[in-house]
């Protein structure tokens, strides 16, 4: 069970002379259960890697394996792949249209073909997943402070029980609480139900304490695909592409550089902490304190 | 999907054609449709022919790119030349089972057919050679007079390129949103006609929502810049009459004032 | 009394349901006294709905005080003789890069200001040649809007601004759609404004990496400021900007952890440079 992007390159504007070579032979592979940070500049090709993924944009070339079959094969089900993939846009609460709440998360699962009272549940399990209290269910969308918007919209994607969940920046303008709350909700949701989780963003900041594998994408190619720690080793090369590891990352080289024998791959403030404590002379910390 | 509009679109290009001041094209392309129905015999057509062939050469426009504008009106092409061909009265030309050829009728769809071809071409070369940012001026500029009739010209003009400034962004808004609701399973292009229409509410709600969205934060960034209407404003571009243009304007005299003769004397 | 002064500014709305009755007032900004000097680099904190944006709008006199006064270069913004003055002089930019910019060319919405203040035609090139210079966008003058990015067309909306000549300048979150780049890159033409024209710059943000420079901060809370310092005392009260909604930089989060642990490090730590210096003292 997992997706598989095969030499995949896609070109926007073919034939013409401003066509953009927008993803140059990506090969991935996402199994089952991982979280996964997916990482690039504006115009890296990320969003349109993302589209890729529930068949919303054909290849150029290549080919997409979901659970070992093609997706783009005649009679292959675009409509069930796309309740498999999940895929959260960006700012998606600019998609909300109904009169309340509840109706527009019915609205992915109805279009599944589901019955009313189905779909109802799914709604009530999606919402229940994402944080929305029950007051909430009969208001209008539009009602709503920014980040319960945003909530909302991503549980109409999950009443469609995905098996992979992709979330393109989901982020963006909220304010540091918001987005801390956003991605708690979300690493919380990934440890309960298991489902995979894609995380489409420009911070390393953001992602680093989460997720377990990061892919840089620069100029439509894949730059690097492994665990955080590994990733940020190339800092410098990060940053040539327009690209920063986090904060931590430059302090800890600044301290190995300065003398100070610290392992340079703390990647969260709280692993910093750690790794600085053990390495600073005890006795002097002792001795200031008193 | 909706982006691949190329009717008539500014095509850049350095021409005598191009660097003429908007109001000029904007007044010739009125004269020329104009004169395409003043003249009614073939000498006539003639030489709105060749004056559309001279006008099209001096643009320095691919002639492909017209024809890319005649495209989307093929079909009305073909109705208005069907209905003309057989149901015009008169003498008898040829009769096919039911439906009788006249020579009125072959006569009249052929004359249709030239006019709105030419018509077509002559406003795509307009809309060809200049970018809609001045012809909005020129507009303003040419109704000006329509101010002391209580006219808010200045206020259409400005609505008019606000808004050919905000359709490529609304296209692709409607693109993105398009997406996201396929992607929660919405189904745009099956069904009946009521079901397709139904369908578009999941489409239509969200936009508007984003029009409005957008028009207030626009009129409030606007009224930040001081912008207060049509009164006290001067202009970075004003347009100004050149040699070229006065030159411009006794070509198409003298072709209008051919047309006219033509079809008193001839 | 500085550029900008603001006396027990107050702003109410009446919240309506969909009948229109009235549910309540909601207090927006909620008695707020700023003086700010001429030429300061001020920066604006806050979270989402704290009212923050709501008090930049009075600044340039799009909203105006329920109760109290501001004065912007000692204007009343509500003596009606002084609109047009007052917005040319406090510049506003906003958080949207598409819904500010009115031109179909880069030069002509940058000569949009200009042309409603009736500046002559041959000064308005002058100003949006030099304005577009100043945020370092001249090359691109002759560009559509749509093709720009994010970062450009803040540069784009900032440069529109200066052509007004204004002396002081608002922000409001123009960073919040951009990514990191495009953050930075305007980040430094606000800087450059304030550094070297000498504009006063009002900036509205949440990210904290971008206020480390200013020369005074406030933060807003439900309407009204409740922390008011320079960046380093600012950034010294951690877990209260935690409370507000907000965060510090890893580097300040870094020290304020390791000073809880026992370490001796002061607080307040803004760069990586200061905190590799402090703990070298080891």
């Amino acid at each position: 069970m997992s997706l598989i992007l095969d030499h995949v390159n896609y070109v926007y504007g073919e034939d013409t002379a401003l066509a953009v070579h927008a993803l140059k032979d990506v090969n991935l592979v996402i199994p089952d259960g991982q979280f996964i940070g997916l990482i690039g500049h504006t115009g890296s090709g990320k969003s349109t890697l993302v589209q890729h993924l529930n068949g919303l944009i054909k290849p150029t070339s290549g080919a997409i394996y979901y659970n070992g079959e093609d997706i783009h094969e005649k009679d292959y089900d675009k409509k069930k792949l796309r309740s498999k993939v999940g895929l959260v846009f960006q700012y998606p609460e600019h998609q909300l249209f109904e009169i309340d709440v509840f109706k527009d998360v019915c609205f992915g699962p109805k279009n599944l073909g589901l019955s009313q009272k189905e779909a109802e549940l799914r709604a009530y399990a999606a919402l229940k997943q994402v944080g929305i209290e029950d007051e909430y269910f009969y208001q209008s969308p539009f009602d709503l402070s920014g980040g319960q918007k945003r909530r909302v919209a991503i549980a109409g994607v999950l009443a469609m029980k995905p098996e992979i969940l992709v979330l393109d920046e989901p982020t963006a303008g909220l304010d540091p609480k918001g987005r801390d709350e956003i991605l708690d909700q979300i690493a919380k949701l990934k440890e309960e139900t298991g489902i995979t989780v894609i995380l489409v963003s420009h911070s390393m900041e953001d992602v680093a304490k989460y997720v377990e594998r990061i892919i840089v994408m620069n100029h439509g190619s894949v730059l690097y695909d492994d665990a955080p720690k590994e990733v940020f080793r190339h800092y410098k090369e990060l940053e040539q592409v327009g690209l920063a590891a986090p904060q931590v990352t430059y302090i800890m080289q600044a301290l190995a550089k300065k003398g100070m024998p610290v392992d340079t791959s703390a990647t969260t403030v709280e692993e910093a902490v750690q790794e600085i404590l053990r390495k600073m002379p005890q006795k002097k910390i002792l001795k200031e304190k008193a | 999907m909706i982006r691949d509009i190329t009717l008539g679109q500014y095509y850049q290009a350095d021409s005598v054609i191009h660097k003429l001041d908007p109001r000029v094209k904007l007044v010739a392309t009125l004269c020329f449709i104009i004169s395409l129905f003043v003249v009614d015999s073939w000498v006539g057509y003639v030489a709105a022919a060749v004056f559309l062939a001279v006008m099209i050469r001096l643009s320095k426009v691919p002639f492909r790119f017209m024809v890319k504008g005649m495209k989307a009106i093929v079909f009305i092409l073909l109705i208005t030349v069907v209905f003309n061909l057989f149901l015009t009265p008169g003498e008898p030309l040829v009769t096919v089972w039911k439906f009788t050829i006249t020579e009125e009728g072959l006569r009249i769809a052929v004359m249709m057919a030239v006019r709105l071809s030419f018509l077509i071409v002559g406003s795509s070369l307009m809309t060809l050679t200049t970018t809609p940012n001045s012809l909005t001026d020129a507009m303003e500029k040419l109704m000006g007079p329509l101010k002391y009739l209580k006219v808010p010209v200045h206020e259409v003009a400005m609505m008019m390129s606000i808004a050919l400034r905000f359709i490529p962004i609304l296209l692709e808004e409607t693109d993105k949103i398009m997406k996201a609701q396929i992607a929660r399973g919405a189904d745009f292009e099956s069904g009946n006609l009521i079901k397709k229409a139904k369908a578009m509410v999941p489409l239509l709600v969200p936009l508007f929502i984003s029009a409005f969205r957008r028009a207030n934060d626009l009129a409030m960034a606007m009224e930040a810049r001081c912008y207060r209407g049509g009164e006290h404003r001067t202009k970075m571009k004003p347009l100004r009459y050149h040699a070229a243009d006065r030159v411009a304007y006794c070509v198409l005299l003298l072709y209008f004032a051919g047309c006219v003769a033509i079809r008193v004397w001839l | 009394m500085g550029i900008i002064k603001t006396d027990k500014l107050t702003f109410e709305y009446i919240r309506r349901d969909e009948e229109g009755n009235v549910e309540g007032i909601t207090c927006a900004v909620d008695e707020v006294d700023l003086d700010i000097k001429q030429g300061d680099f001020i920066a604006i904190l806050g979270h989402n709905g704290s009212g923050k944006s709501t008090l930049a709008k009075h600044i340039n006199a799009i909203l105006y005080p329920t109760e109290g006064t501001v004065w912007v270069d000692g204007m009343d913004t509500q003596e009606e003789k002084h609109l047009w003055d007052i917005r040319q002089e406090a510049g506003m930019v906003f958080q949207n890069p598409d819904n500010q910019i009115i031109g179909q060319v880069v030069e002509e919405d940058v000569g949009f200001g200009p042309e409603n203040m009736g500046v002559p035609t041959k000064e308005i090139w002058e100003r949006v040649e030099e304005s577009l210079k100043a945020v370092g966008m001249y090359e691109y003058r002759k560009h559509s809007p749509n093709k720009l990015s994010g970062g450009q067309k803040q540069r784009v909306s900032i440069a529109g601004v200066i052509a007004m000549h204004p002396k002081c300048i608002i922000l409001d979150e123009p960073t919040a759609m951009l990514d990191p780049n495009g953050r930075k890159e305007v980040i430094r033409a606000v800087r450059a404004l304030n550094d070297v024209e000498g504009i006063t710059v009002v900036l509205i943000t949440h990210y904290m990496e971008e206020i480390i420079h200013a020369d005074m901060v406030y933060v807003m809370d439900q309407g009204h400021i409740a922390m008011e310092g320079t960046p380093r005392e600012i950034f010294s009260r951690v877990d209260e900007l935690k409370e507000l909604r907000l965060d510090v930089p890893q580097v300040t989060l870094l020290a304020h952890e390791l000073r809880k642990k026992g370490v001796n490090l002061p607080e307040g730590i803004l760069t990586i440079e200061e905190f590799v210096e402090q703990c070298l003292l080891f």
